[in-house]
């Protein structure tokens, strides 16, 4: 399968400390890929770095075959690249036709049209229909952001970044906030758009190890830097050592 | 889409009937307010739209005046050509200047502004040979449409065909803000206000589209200023100085600066309030300044902003 996304021999250190120590990955097509590791294992410096906000002290990071090592946001959603944050990140005063319609905008590179009317441009409201429809967020169109439920708006979070059309999706705890019996719906109705929408890989990283283990074909263990484990799930958790030391035994007890 | 419309074709029309209904003395009132909410109109794309709140802004009014009056000195005298050089001057300044700004947001965008709008007030005082320092220099009377209206003196000239000219030239500039807003670059600058981190992860060119807006308010600005310049008939260095920044700032929250129409509610009823006050008491500013208050606490949204509201509450309770 084609690699997509992969970093060769990653550090990153700020001043001396060590964040990320000579990481290698790859996240091929077809793949979901969990990221998972204790507090402080450098989950957040390798999505960062993965998402091109951040530099790499040393070592590449490339998506299909470019060099993505600190391009910046904007420049990763042109290549295919979207991400959504662990806490919800929303347009309070816009409505969800008007947040899903940003990401259409950039992806049908209509931004600099100054003059023209929005409201008319059957183009883009052809697609936000189409993914507000995917994430169930059809009779919802016309209501402010700030207005949505909590799962509403974790939905209308996601539902944007897929408005991109991206290749690769970045899931970063997908699910916090999200009461117990709702995660796994979410995380169904999260795969199931990426299948529709022609997302060909998902990094999620995730806390949780009940949904690692459900929807995983991969998952990636950090820790204190390293990679220490890169295994699919049945091997990783048939691995009980592995599995203390990644869900983090709280240093002296 | 009809209620706006409606709104400003009933202003239009209102505005249009208003030489044959008040006073003379009010039709040339008048003038100063097409100015500043020609101004507003730009300075809001700014601050309403986009999320950055400007307390430089009268650097813009200041290059149209005295782009109006370099130009009346140097013999031209045609009032379009002048818009143009001055839209011109104003993207070329305000472009470095954005280039600085828009790098920061919230109270540092807002100080960094107010600093180049000292920078340049003090330009004008101390540049006296190409300014006239503190007594400024002097806007001289111009064609409008390459027409002369020689006939008419200048109070005539204002109260008349200037009158209808600058209520042209806020029906323009508010359709082209109008479609500014409401096109797809106008939600990526909203996108901006609410959340520019989640904006630039949506493909939002941050940083450029701030600059863009801050250009296109800044030719908005100087557009309004040199209505405002030639109307007096002088470009003074105190139409630059930072209370002039904070005039435009109350007149926006007075209107409602979450409401496209707020900006030209706000400049025409400042400009009718501190005529009135000013014949009523020596101290307005302090009326003025209670009104201010007033507004920020109890209606945020400022006076379109109760307009809608009311609009809402009859509209629930039929009689």
């Amino acid at each position: 399968m084609t690699v997509l996304l992969e970093t060769r021999n990653v550090s990153k250190s700020y001043g001396e400390f060590r964040a990320l120590d000579q990481v290698t990955m790859a996240v091929r097509e077809g793949e979901l890929v969990s990221v998972v590791g204790p507090n402080g294992a450098g989950k957040t410096t390798l999505v960062n770095l993965l998402t091109g906000l951040l530099e790499p002290t040393a070592g590449e990071v490339l998506f299909r075959g470019n060099n993505i090592a600190g391009v910046g946001p904007v420049a990763l959603a042109d290549h295919g690249l979207a991400r959504a944050f662990q806490l919800i990140q929303i347009f309070p005063q816009l409505t969800v036709r008007e947040t899903i319609a940003a990401a259409v905008v950039s992806r049908q590179k209509k931004r600099w049209r100054i003059l023209a009317r929005l409201s008319s441009d059957a183009g883009i409201d052809a697609r936000v229909a189409e993914v507000a429809d995917i994430f169930g967020l059809g009779p919802r169109l016309d209501t402010v952001a700030a207005a949505l439920s909590q799962g509403e708006k974790k939905l209308l979070d996601v539902a944007s970044a897929f408005a991109l059309d991206p290749q690769v999706i970045l899931l970063d705890e997908p699910t916090s906030g999200v009461s117990t019996s709702d995660k796994h719906g979410i995380m169904k109705t999260l795969i199931a758009a990426a299948k529709r929408a022609g997302v060909k890989a998902i990094v999620l990283v995730e806390h949780d190890m009940d949904l690692v283990a459900a929807y995983s074909h991969r998952i990636i263990a950090l820790s204190e830097g390293q990679v220490l484990a890169d295994l699919p799930p049945d091997r990783f958790f048939a691995d009980t050592h592995l599995i203390e030391t990644v869900i983090g035994r709280r240093r002296g007890h | 889409m009809k209620g706006p419309l409606a709104v400003a074709l009933l202003g239009t029309v209102a505005f249009a009937l208003l030489p044959y209904i008040v006073p003379a003395y009010y039709v040339g009132l008048m003038i100063p307010f097409f100015g500043y909410a020609i101004a507003l109109l730009g300075f809001n794309l700014l601050f309403g739209y986009t999320g950055l709140l400007s307390f430089g802004h009268a650097m813009f009014l200041g290059i149209g005046a005295y782009g109006a009056a370099v130009m009346t000195g140097l013999g031209f005298k045609s009032f379009e050509l002048m818009l143009v050089v001055v839209i011109l001057a104003s993207v070329a300044i305000a472009l470095p200047i954005g280039l600085l700004c828009v790098r920061y947001v919230g109270i540092f965008f807002g100080m960094l502004t107010l600093a180049f709008g000292m920078l340049f007030h003090s330009f004008l005082f101390k540049f006296y040979y190409v300014t006239g320092g503190d007594s400024g220099t002097r806007v001289a009377r111009m064609k409008i449409l390459g027409l002369e209206f020689a006939k008419y003196n200048k109070i005539e000239f204002l109260a008349g065909p200037f009158y209808y000219y600058c209520l042209g030239l806020l029906i323009i500039g508010g359709f082209l803000m109008w479609r500014i807003v409401h096109s797809p670059f106008g939600l990526h600058l909203r996108t901006i206000r609410d959340n520019a981190r989640k904006a630039e992860y949506l493909g939002v060119h941050v940083h450029r589209f701030r600059l863009a807006a801050f250009v296109i308010s800044a030719a908005f600005g100087a557009v309004g200023g040199a209505i405002l310049g030639f109307r007096v008939g002088l470009a003074d260095p105190e139409l630059v100085y930072w209370t002039q920044s904070g005039q435009l700032v109350f007149m926006a929250v007075l209107g409602g600066f979450a409401n496209f129409f707020g900006p030209i509610v706000g400049a025409l009823s400042y400009i009718l309030l501190q005529d009135q006050l000013q014949s009523l008491t020596q101290y307005w500013r302090f009326v003025l300044g209670a009104i201010l208050a007033l507004i920020v606490i109890a209606f945020p949204q400022g006076i379109a902003g109760l307009a809608v509201q009311l609009k809402r509450l009859v509209a629930g309770r039929p009689a």
